[in-house]
């Protein structure tokens, strides 16, 4: 369609782009507060600090113990990201092939742990994991965290199967490979594409999941999102910098991975995917 | 044995199952072990209070305004936000659709999502403070003679909630916004219809349903607020949100029936919203947004 | 909004570029009203621009479109009040039918019992009676493509564009569509830009066709006329001319040249000036290269099928090249063929003009 020049239409798109602009401005001077802060020796009531250092990030590696922090954060997302790659893309490749009874029941199984909030099914779970003595632990809360990405796996697969021509998997076994063979051979090469995205996305969530982290974590298994908002709950006891040195180094371990994510996936379709299941 | 009727296994091939079927089980079983049962179980626990008759949680809840008037909380936060996030995405979306490099703008609208709740809860103290940018701004530009009060008050929790929830709506609303065949705009335009018609008449049935979702998805997110509504908002009054009760009631109290009881009216009372709008979803047109082909 | 009834339409060296490749290079086109336009050309040739142009749809880059004194470029497609089909048909698919077919007439704020009655008159026209609460989904595909030119004719526009409107169906629905798009236009009188790739498509239905290629007009001119005498090449290979053999003039004869290929000699009707350097292509399609004793060329045949009425095969000359012909009987793969050419319709073109 060619562009619309009525002066209507013109002031409606600079309406949206003031919008959006004035979103990105409050977004980067909100990201530019904290990261100014984590430079800052000292910043009371001017527009910019006194002095520019590095030494918080120093500090809030000690004061944190930033670096059992960040090998917890990474012990539970790669178990996580591994685990439901395991559990979920052979569930989605059976959702995706089979039809059989109860198919729906399972469907809807899959979509009530993206529907319920997580404080929600997180309090009965932690109440469940600390009975069987998992809470506070590690393997708690990387179980916890796998709750809402299993399925999230699941949903984003199906699809990814759906679209590859089952007369593929059929010549494979006409040439003799068996269900596993079909998978390491055939599916999985395919597949990686569609795995990576989806699992890359699960990476990001969990890092940035707080919740179910928070309700299920003891002291030695806090992940880098609990530990900082921590850090912040009880600001005060700390210098204000080396929690923004923290929040810094929290928010460059996502942005990594979520532009890493953005390179393998347009982020639109990922979610077109997922949705068209949610119907 | 007969050797007419097929084996068991080709039965059960014939009707789906076979070994292929069973790779759901994984899925199936941890979904059961780790989601359903504890469900299940913080239902059960939440009808065996400390103390009292099984209902003495939910009298409770009910009777204490301290707790009940949670919901309204919740509710008063969580409904604006996620009308104004869906009312923000949808303009920006159709603006969006247009460009040929959709990349660049869509990776900046969703980097909040990285950000994580607790990250712009800790900005937002900085920016939006009362020596922050934002307000040594306005006053500089003569908009404000004092600082406006935009933390530790509903606003903050507010204005933190449009921030972390308004990538995830956006994407999802530019997914649906961008799945509509742009043949049928033009078959609109050249039968007459302009910009307003066109939108009013092609674009909006079109998209209902799908905001629709949208709305739930992210009214879910919004409803379950828990460290934005304690870092940067009243947790004690203007913000006691509903996951502050609950989480009190399990960590503070050791309550975990109560908490649970909590939990349960949580998932109830989001999930009656959800319902209402996908009631309401039931009622409209709910095909392909493609042209119709044969 | 709606426009009144023209003349002309003029296409004056109209150009259109995506990002610096021109998919319409200065395209000039006078239609009368009442005509039935074909634009015929291969995919990328720019016909479907050119008709997005026409329908407002696409800006131009450059020239004007003018409705005989008005200039209508510069009007946005709602403003221009073309009917327009599409090749997916673009049915709204959360109308009904009459709500489909009544859309432009809603936009246009015609009174309801005119409108109902439009409604049924169209719905009549294309034969959907009953349809008209259904949903488009609902619909086989030549029924939808039946509403689609319900929808664009009921508004009665002076102007019906077409974009591949049949591509979508299978060949015997397409045969019947395209004698109903025929039936249509002459019982409305109005006049017609039909895009297409089939020259069958565009030699039975159209008056006049106008051959694109690479954003330019190769050639315009009645079916009869391109049939018989495409200007050059690519227009020949487009009418079926499949054969195309490079060769070199040897002779003339009685208003035909006589032209010397691998394995023998054709003769032809030679189009344009002779080349100086006698370097000529030889066009002529498969049935009028027939296998018979008489024949001019030997080849051996490759590949023989038989199509109902007569057999059509491939044969290869000494050199490897292949010929497309017909014949009379089943020939034997292997076995050696003359080959003769109806010699007032082989075209000869000068090498260069490929």
């Amino acid at each position: 369609m060619p562009k619309d020049t009525s002066l209507t239409a013109r002031i409606w798109a600079f309406a949206v782009w003031s919008v959006v602009i004035l979103f990105l401005i409050n977004l980067a001077g909100l990201i530019g507060s904290v990261v100014t802060s984590s430079f800052a020796t000292r910043w009371l009531g001017t527009w910019l600090p006194a002095g520019f250092t590095t030494k918080w990030y120093f500090s809030a590696w000690d004061e944190f113990q930033l670096g059992d922090v960040l090998t917890v954060t990474f012990q539970v997302v790669f178990a996580v990201v591994f685990l439901s790659g395991l559990i979920g893309v052979p569930t989605a490749y059976a959702m995706a092939r089979r039809e059989f009874p109860g198919k729906r029941l399972v469907m809807v199984l899959f979509l009530l742990p993206i529907l319920v909030p997580p404080v929600t099914f997180g309090i009965p779970l932690a109440t469940v994991l600390y009975q069987v003595g998992l809470g506070g632990t590690l393997t708690g809360v990387i179980l916890a965290n796998l709750v809402p990405t299993v399925p999230f796996v699941i949903l984003v697969m199906i699809p990814f199967i759906e679209q590859i021509d089952p007369r593929l998997e059929a010549a494979a076994r006409v040439f003799g490979a068996g269900t596993f063979g079909v998978f390491r051979h055939v599916l999985v090469p395919i597949l990686t594409p569609g795995i990576l995205a989806a699992l890359l996305l699960v990476l990001v969530r969990t890092i940035a999941m707080f919740e179910l982290t928070f309700l299920t974590a003891g002291p030695g298994s806090q992940t880098l999102v609990v530990a900082l908002y921590y850090s912040v709950f009880a600001a005060g006891v700390r210098a204000v910098q080396s929690i923004d040195a923290m929040a810094v180094i929290y928010m460059l371990t996502t942005l990594v991975w979520l532009l890493i994510a953005l390179r393998f996936v347009n982020p639109t379709q990922i979610v077109a995917r997922a949705k068209r299941d949610a119907h | 044995m007969s050797t007419e009727s097929p084996s068991l296994g080709a039965r059960l091939s014939a009707r789906g199952l076979d070994g292929t079927t069973l790779l759901v089980l994984p899925g199936v079983i941890f979904v059961v072990a780790l989601f359903i049962y504890p469900f299940l179980y913080g239902l059960w626990l939440s009808f065996h209070p400390k103390a009292g008759p099984a209902l003495a949680n939910y009298t409770k809840f009910f009777s204490d305004p301290f707790l009940y008037g949670t919901i309204w909380t919740t509710m008063k936060l969580a409904l604006p936000v996620t009308l104004i996030n869906l009312l923000i995405a949808l303009p920006i979306a159709f603006r969006v659709r247009l460009l040929r490099r959709q990349r660049l703008l869509t990776t900046l609208l969703i980097l909040p999502i990285t950000l994580g709740t607790v990250l712009v809860a800790e900005g937002m103290i900085f920016y939006l403070g009362p020596q922050g940018w934002f307000n040594r701004v306005l006053m500089l530009a003569g908009l404000i003679s004092s600082p406006v009060k935009l933390v530790n008050n509903y606003w903050g929790v507010f204005i933190s909630l449009v921030i972390t929830g308004f990538p995830f709506t956006f994407l999802l609303t530019l997914s649906y916004v961008t799945g509509i065949d742009p043949s049928l705009e033009q078959a609109a335009a050249t039968l007459g219809a302009n910009a307003r018609n066109r939108f009013r008449e092609v674009f909006l049935p079109l998209l209902l349903p799908g905001l629709a979702i949208t709305f739930c998805l992210s009214f879910v997110q919004a409803y379950s607020v828990l460290p934005s509504a304690v870092l940067v908002g009243d947790p004690s009054s203007a913000t006691r949100v509903i996951s502050i009760a609950a989480y009190q009631a399990a960590t503070e109290e050791y309550d975990y029936a109560m908490a649970s009881a909590i939990a349960m009216i949580m998932g109830l009372t989001q999930l009656g919203v959800v319902a209402l709008v996908l009631g309401l979803r039931s009622l409209l047109y709910r095909g392909p947004v493609a042209a119709a082909k044969g | 909004m709606t426009t009144p009834v023209f003349q002309e339409l003029r296409l004056e060296a109209i150009r259109r570029e995506f990002g610096g490749f021109n998919a319409l290079k200065g395209v000039s086109l006078t239609i009368r009203r009442g005509e039935f336009i074909a634009l015929l050309g291969p995919s990328g040739c720019g016909k479907t621009t050119a008709l997005n142009c026409i329908a407002g749809l696409l800006a131009l880059s450059g020239g004007r479109i003018m409705l005989d004194d008005r200039r209508i470029d510069t009007l946005r497609p709602e403003q221009r009040g073309f009917g327009m089909v599409f090749q997916n048909y673009a049915l709204f698919p959360h109308m009904t039918i009459a709500k489909n077919i009544g859309f432009g007439l809603r936009m246009r704020g015609t009174p309801a019992d005119e409108m109902a009655r439009r409604i049924a008159a169209a719905v009549q026209l294309v034969r959907l009676q009953g349809q008209e609460a259904k949903l488009p989904g609902q619909l086989s595909g030549g029924q939808q493509q039946r509403v689609a030119i319900a929808r664009a004719i009921v508004i009665e526009p002076p102007l019906v564009l077409m974009d591949e409107p049949l591509s979508n169906l299978d060949a015997k629905l397409r045969l019947e569509m395209r004698q109903e798009i025929r039936r249509i236009h002459s019982s409305l009188g109005s006049t017609t830009i039909y895009v297409t790739h089939d020259q069958e498509e565009a030699l039975s239905l159209a008056d006049r066709i106008v051959v694109l290629r690479e954003g330019e007009i190769r050639q315009v001119g009645t079916p009869e006329e391109l049939y018989a005498r495409p200007t050059d090449l690519g227009v020949a290979d487009f009418m079926g001319y499949r054969n195309r053999v490079a060769g070199r003039l040897v002779g003339e004869a009685g208003g035909f040249v006589r032209v010397a290929i691998d394995g023998g000699e054709l003769e032809g009707l030679l189009q344009g000036p002779a080349p100086k350097d006698g370097r000529v292509v030889v066009a002529l399609r498969p049935e009028d290269l027939r296998a018979g004793a008489a024949g001019s060329v030997d080849a051996k045949v490759t590949a023989i099928e038989y199509r109902g009425h007569e057999f059509v095969g491939l044969a290869a000359v000494a050199s490897g090249a292949e010929l497309h012909f017909s014949a009379d009987e089943r020939l034997a793969a292997g076995a050696p063929v003359r080959l003769s050419g109806a010699r007032e319709r082989t075209l000869v073109f000068a090498e260069t003009a490929a």
